[in-house]
Order: C-alpha cells, then sequence, then structure tokens
C-alpha cells in the first residue's frame, strides 16, 4: 500500500475530493459498442449485464406464474392440460430460484456496488467476473434446450426416483444449473478475495459497511454449498446416463439420500437469496432515518450466524420423507435456532428507525414492505419447523405461501429497494417518485391478495403443485389469481417509469439521498475506476454525526493509478487514525 | 519486492497498488477455490461413508478386485509430483529458471504415467465386465449390491482423473509461460497457485487410495 513507515506511525497525507456534479467521464461512455460490453472486465458493466439477464428470467419465470395462476381460476382445466401445467410450475420454480434469486442481488447490485463501498477500482479478479456471466449464460442456453426438447416436470428439486423416469428433460437442465453452480462459485470467490483484500486505507473490518459483512456471509455459504450441490446433480446425471444406482433403490441406492444432498445445498441456498437482502435493508434504512445504524456488531455477526446455522437445518425438509425421530427433533431446534440471528436483525432495525429524521422515499417504502411481509414469511417459517405442525402443513399452499413471503416478500422487495436506491448512481438518472409509489402500492396490495389466501386453504388442506382442487378452495383460489394480476401491474408500472428514466430522467446528482456511504463519494454514474482518488476512510459508513466532507477524503498525491507515480509524501496532516 | 510501489512493474494488474497486494488476493482466492474443491469431493466422500457402513461386507469383498501393487505405484507417482511442483515454485523463487522448466516437465511426465496407470486399470476391469451401475456384467462377486461399490469407485476415480487432466494443462500452460520467459522471483504467482491446486489433486489421492483400495 502506498503508505510510508515514521517511527511506526502510518500517517497519510489527505484531502478533500468533492464529487463532479456533472462528470465528463463515466463508465457508460467509454469504451462503447456491443464488443466492449461483450469483453469488458469493468464490474459496473458487468453487473448491468447481470441485472439485464436477471430481469429477462424474471420476466419469463413471472409469465409462467400468470398462466400457472390463470389455469388455478376454476378447478380442473381451464386453459392448459395437466402436464403443461406440470411443466409451468417446474420452470417458474426453476428458472426463479436459479436463475433470479440466486444471481439477483450479489451478481447484479453486489458487484456494482462492492468495489465501490471498498473503494477499489475493480473486484480482485475482473477476467473471473467475466467468466462468471458467460457460465450464467451457458447454463441458460442448456435450460432453453430443455424447454425445447420436452420441457422438465420434476418440480425444481428433481427429487429422485421420479426424476431418473420422467420423460422430459432432466439431464440438460441438471447440467444447465450444474454449470450455473460455477457462476455463483466464482462469484462468491472473488468478493470474498475482494473483501478481504482490496479495501481502500482506513476501511476495517469495523468500518465495513453491512451491506459488504452481507455479501460476506453469502459469499462463505456459496463456496460451501455449492459444490456440494454440483456433485448431487452430477450424481443425479450420471444416475440418468449410466444408472450407477446410488438414488435407485433397485440397486441398493437410497433416493432420501438425494434429498439429504440436495437440501444441503438448497436449504443454505435459501440464505444466499435473502442475506444479501439483509445487507440492501441495512444500507437504505440509514439513509433514510439519517441515522447511525443500532446494532453494528448485532447485525454484521448475526448474518455470519445466519450463515453457519443455516448448514445445520437442511433436514426440516424431511421430516416426512422417513428421517429418524432423533434426527427430525435436532433438526427442529436447530430450525428454531436460525431464528433468532434473523429476529436480532429485524429488531435492530427497528431500533434504528426510532428518533431518526425518516424521509419515506421509493426505497424507503420497499424497506418498510420487507419488514413486514419478511416478518409473516419468519414467523410461519418457525411454525413449519415445528414438528407436529408441519407433519399437516407439509407440501401444502402453507408451504408455499411460506416461501414466498420469504423468497418474494424478502429478497425481492430487497431487491427492489436495492434497485430504486442505487438506481441514481448506476444510471446518473432519477426516475418519477410518484409513479414509484404508486407501483410500490399495488405489489404491496397485490402481493398480499395472493398469498395470504394461499395460507388459509394450506391450512385447509390444499396440497401444492396440484391441477385440479375441490371446490371450497374456489374462493382462495381466485382470490390468489386476482392478487397476481395486481403484482403484475406493479411491475409493469415499474418497467415503465424505469425506461422513462434512461431515456428521459432528471440528472442525479452525486448523492441524491445524502448518504455517508463510500459509493455516494463518486459521481453518478461513476467513473470508469470509480474514483479519480485513493479514497481513504476515517469514520464509519454509518457515522451522520459526521459533517460531510469528512467522507470525502482521498489520498492527496495519488492519482489513483492513473498518474505518473504513486508515492506518497510521508507529511502529516490530516492524519487518518486507523 | 518492497519498494513495487513506485515503479508499477508490468504484471501487476491496473486495479491492484502493488504486487504484494496481487500476490496475496491471488493465493487467497485459490485458497477459496481449493475450500469448494473439497466440499465437491466432500459429497462423493460422503456417500462412500454411507454405503460402507450399510455393506461392510461388501466393500472389503470388492476392494480385492482392485489391484493395490498398481494403486501404491500411483500413490507413490502422484506424490513425487507433488515434490517437483514444490521444487519447480522453489526454483523460481531463486530466479532458477531452467530448474522450473525442468521440475515443470517432471510434473508433467509424472502425471501423464499415472493418467496411463489408471487407463490400464480401468480397461482392465471394463474387460471383466466391471461396468457402472446397470451395465455391471461381471459374476465374480457374490454380493448383490456388487454395481453401487464400483459406482462409487469410478465417481471417485474418475472425478479425480479429470482433476488430473485439468492439472496437466495447466502446468503445460505454465511451462510454456516460464519458457515465454514470464516469471521471475519478482512475480511467480501462476507457478504458487497451480502448485497449489496440484497438491489438493494429490492430496485428494492420498485419501482415495486406502478407502479403496486397502480396506480388505
Amino acid at each position: 500500500m502506498p503508505t510510508a513507515e515514521v517511527s511506526n506511525v502510518r500517517t497519510l497525507k489527505v484531502k478533500r475530493f468533492k464529487p463532479s456534479e456533472d462528470p465528463k467521464n463515466t463508465y457508460l461512455n467509454q469504451e462503447k459498442g456491443l464488443w466492449a460490453w461483450m469483453t469488458t472486465v469493468d464490474h459496473k458493466k458487468i453487473g448491468l449485464m447481470y441485472l439485464g439477464s436477471v430481469t429477462f428470467f424474471f420476466l419469463v419465470g413471472g409469465v409462467l406464474a400468470l398462466l400457472l395462476r390463470t389455469e388455478l381460476l376454476s378447478p380442473a382445466e381451464t386453459f392448459i392440460q395437466a402436464d403443461t401445467y406440470n411443466q409451468f410450475f417446474t420452470l417458474h420454480g426453476a428458472i426463479m430460484v436459479f436463475f433470479v434469486l440466486i444471481p439477483s442481488i450479489p451478481a447484479a447490485l453486489g458487484n456494482f456496488v462492492l468495489p465501490m463501498q471498498l473503494g477499489a477500482k475493480d473486484v480482485a479478479f475482473p477476467r473471473l467476473n467475466l467468466a462468471s456471466l458467460y457460465i450464467y449464460w451457458i447454463g441458460a442456453i442448456f435450460t432453453f434446450i430443455a424447454l425445447a426438447n420436452n420441457g422438465l416436470d420434476t418440480g425444481w428439486t428433481f427429487y429422485t426416483p421420479y426424476s431418473t423416469q420422467s420423460t422430459t428433460s432432466v439431464v440438460w437442465v441438471t447440467l444447465g444449473v450444474f454449470i450455473l453452480g460455477f457462476s455463483s462459485i466464482l462469484t462468491g470467490t472473488n468478493f470474498l478475495a475482494t473483501i478481504h483484500k482490496m479495501r481502500a486505507p482506513g476501511i476495517t473490518w469495523g468500518k465495513l459497511p453491512l451491506n459488504l459483512w452481507a455479501l460476506y456471509a453469502t459469499s462463505v455459504i456459496q463456496v460451501l454449498a455449492t459444490p456440494v450441490l454440483a456433485i448431487t446433480l452430477l450424481l443425479l446425471t450420471m444416475e440418468n446416463v449410466l444408472g450407477i444406482g446410488i438414488f435407485d433403490p433397485a440397486l441398493g441406492g437410497d433416493p432420501v439420500l438425494f434429498q439429504h444432498f440436495f437440501w444441503f445445498y438448497s436449504h443454505p441456498a435459501v440464505y444466499i437469496m435473502i442475506v444479501p437482502g439483509f445487507g440492501i435493508i441495512s444500507e437504505v434504512i440509514t439513509t433514510f432515518s439519517k441515522k447511525h445504524i443500532f446494532g453494528y456488531w448485532a447485525i454484521a455477526l448475526s448474518s455470519l450466524a445466519i450463515a453457519f446455522i443455516g448448514f445445520l437445518v437442511w433436514g426440516h425438509h424431511m421430516f416426512v420423507s422417513g428421517q429418524s425421530s432423533v434426527a427430525t427433533t435436532v433438526f427442529s431446534f436447530l430450525t428454531f435456532l436460525v431464528g433468532i440471528p434473523t429476529g436480532i436483525k429485524i429488531l435492530n432495525w427497528v431500533a434504528t428507525l426510532y428518533k431518526g429524521s425518516i424521509e419515506m422515499k421509493t426505497p424507503m417504502i420497499y424497506v418498510f414492505i420487507f419488514l413486514f411481509l419478511f416478518s409473516i414469511g419468519g414467523f410461519t417459517g418457525i411454525m413449519l419447523g415445528a414438528l407436529s405442525a408441519d407433519v399437516h402443513l407439509h407440501d401444502t399452499y402453507y408451504v408455499v405461501a411460506h416461501f414466498h413471503y420469504v423468497m418474494m416478500g424478502g429478497t425481492l422487495i430487497a431487491l427492489l429497494a436495492g434497485l430504486h436506491y442505487w438506481w441514481p448512481k448506476m444510471t446518473g438518472k432519477m426516475y418519477n417518485e410518484f409513479l414509484a409509489k404508486i407501483a410500490a402500492g399495488f405489489i404491496f396490495i397485490g402481493f398480499n391478495v395472493t398469498f395470504l389466501p394461499q395460507f388459509i386453504m394450506g391450512s385447509q388442506g390444499m396440497p401444492r403443485r396440484y391441477y385440479n382442487y375441490i371446490d371450497q378452495f374456489t374462493i382462495f383460489h381466485q382470490t390468489s389469481t386476482i392478487g397476481s394480476y395486481l403484482l403484475g401491474v406493479g411491475f409493469l408500472i415499474i418497467a415503465y417509469y424505469l425506461y422513462k428514466s434512461l431515456m428521459s430522467g432528471e440528472k442525479a446528482g452525486s448523492n441524491p439521498w445524502g448518504s455517508r456511504g463510500l459509493e455516494w463519494q463518486a459521481t453518478s454514474p461513476p467513473d470508469f475506476h470509480n474514483f479519480d482518488h485513493t479514497p481513504v476512510v476515517i469514520n464509519g459508513p454509518y457515522d451522520y454525526h459526521r459533517p460531510m466532507e469528512e467522507f470525502q477524503l482521498g489520498l492527496a498525491d495519488s492519482h489513483n493509478g492513473h498518474g505518473t507515480h504513486h508515492e506518497v509524501n510521508p507529511d502529516p496532516e490530516l492524519a487518518g487514525s486507523n | 519486492m518492497a519498494n513495487h510501489s513506485t515503479s508499477h512493474p508490468t504484471h501487476v494488474q491496473h486495479h491492484f497498488v502493488d504486487s504484494d497486494q496481487q500476490f496475496d488476493t491471488a493465493k487467497m482466492g485459490m485458497w477459496v477455490f481449493l475450500v469448494n474443491e473439497i466440499l465437491f469431493f466432500g459429497g462423493l466422500f460422503c456417500a462412500y461413508i454411507i454405503y460402507r457402513a450399510w455393506y461392510p461386507e461388501l466393500f472389503s469383498e470388492a476392494a480385492l478386485e482392485l489391484d493395490t501393487f498398481w494403486g501404491a505405484v500411483n500413490t507413490v507417482v502422484l506424490i513425487g509430483s507433488s515434490l517437483t511442483v514444490a521444487m519447480a515454485i522453489r526454483s523460481v523463487q531463486k530466479d532458477q529458471i531452467k530448474g522450473l522448466k525442468i521440475n515443470l516437465l517432471i510434473t508433467i511426465a509424472l502425471a501423464c504415467v499415472f493418467m496411463v496407470i489408471k487407463a490400464f486399470e480401468y480397461s482392465h476391469k471394463f474387460e471383466l465386465g466391471i461396468f457402472p451401475g446397470q451395465y455391471y456384467t461381471y459374476d465374480g462377486l457374490k454380493h448383490a449390491m456388487a454395481p453401487i461399490f464400483f459406482s462409487i469407485y469410478y465417481m471417485l476415480t474418475g472425478v479425480h482423473a479429470l482433476h488430473v487432466i485439468i492439472g496437466i494443462g495447466l502446468i503445460y500452460w505454465i511451462y510454456r509461460r516460464a519458457k515465454n520467459g514470464e516469471f521471475s522471483s519478482e512475480y511467480y504467482t501462476p507457478v504458487e497457485i497451480t502448485g497449489l491446486y496440484w497438491h489438493l489433486v494429490d492430496l485428494i489421492w492420498i485419501f482415495l487410495f486406502p478407502l479403496l483400495y486397502l480396506i480388505e
């Protein structure tokens, strides 16, 4: 690092760099053209391309969901065949989990924001970052081959023995997801190395934004869990191709072993999806309360606690699969335990609001929606973790409603909060605040109308994944379908005003929300290498009681690698502690 | 390597401050990747443990079909190649580029010997009809679950062999770069991290050999 040693005290000469409100050089007006985008190693462009890909898959998965809900307007056949219905819900689940939720926050928003919050020019391994995007696309191609060639009807969980007997393209999709896993592993590895090694002078672990603690915990899960899914899918592929028999009782194998392997990844995977959402909530809630976060270390370490305990609860997916009663009891207990760090977070966020100067901008509205919906999702999860309740509720619409409250009410709402929060930074444009609030209203109401009735019919015994149902459930299904249309309208409004914003949006200043975060001390949109100077950090990211100029410091003599040399004058002037 | 922050050598990528930071970062990335590899093999080892606990007599019976002598030879060969890769790193640290190239070539040669022996072992089993899973036709073993053992055997050794092949490719690439004079004691990060990978490949075989060959 460009520091000088003066009798054991490291002294940096710093000065204030006020970000320009009217930047001439931005990452968007350098390296233009399709080829430059396809070969770029810039984390911001890669993040945007991920965002585009995730949006595309969200559209596909969302249209499938609307078709499913439309089919369920009436019992028996409404407009599609039962086999088609099976394929639709499988693809809806597989696309939303593997192609939308898992990469959404880390690979799209995380890629954009992480190096900026660290004051770095890029992630540690920029070429691997680009490779991960291409691997994601290759995985997508495999899935589309499957779509064109018989589809898939096993459900997104690929349970054996059905997945070894189904005539649909199981092998194509499992290979697609296998490939996709490498993209997730590369992102996780990249983030871990970046957070450890690329922090700007002054960013100690205690001054790391909570978004990065959350991405750190997520990356740990990605690196430890994804390879287990990879080997499981490889075994499943071999089971289909060679009949190796590890999951086949006829050859001495065990289908429940598949469930263990699958959930050993897929339960931690729900934390890959939700924990980065927690990070966004921490950032947004402080910015719009203009207040130091309550319980910094509690929030930071509870992310790691979730990552750890999350590995020990997979058995709660198999309470009725013939697991031993000792195992089910232990897994049930551990499931209750994982609720604690999550509860710690919620309480700390609410405490942050206390006496804050709260500004109800769109990202903050999504934070309140998140707190409400995610709490419902979390509590119903605790109920499903209780053994006797789960035997009754297992494989019903109650489970469907629970994970939609967590995954959509949690992750997707947090994603929307983050998207609206960082949109001015990414594009340099503002969006229509009024329309954004209307859309948030549609989404909140539509979401609850869709999924609250599912709790009720689930507890009354409506099984999940069924094409047909008895008359008593008609009213719930119809309400749910109407709610899903409201949700669709909400997303259309978002698409409309974000498009308008891109085309003719009002210019955003460098820091429209008055945040103290380091990413807001760059121009909007940022320069190609994020900062013209090497940023130096002396305050925490949520120190709203400190004046803004203390957050805009940089090494006085360094040009962040753009000048002729890197030497630092050891003259102590404004000495940054740490 | 202390004063790199001022001179900015060509091998330092633009987003790093200096050579040390780049080296540390690359090394950490590789360690994280190795953890991920261990978890990947962990799934297979887990399957091995479960089936061995269920059918202990199958494992001791079927392991007799594996040739302990050639397995032992392969173990020695791979440990030897780990030694030469370590010597290659030592050479480049001391700026002995000739020693680096020779050690890399010996490593590649030993890895190829390993693959040739493995190929002989596989083809011998295929002749007997010991194929994985449903294609298993061998009737020399009385145990009804015999195909399961060989499914696990082929998965473990097959995935390991794939890693050996990838390793040969990587070491050859390092050799080509060494020949172009890209490495010196100032910059040898790719040599170091490829060496780390190769040690892992060796280490996994050290577990596979006793677990599969030496249990009768």
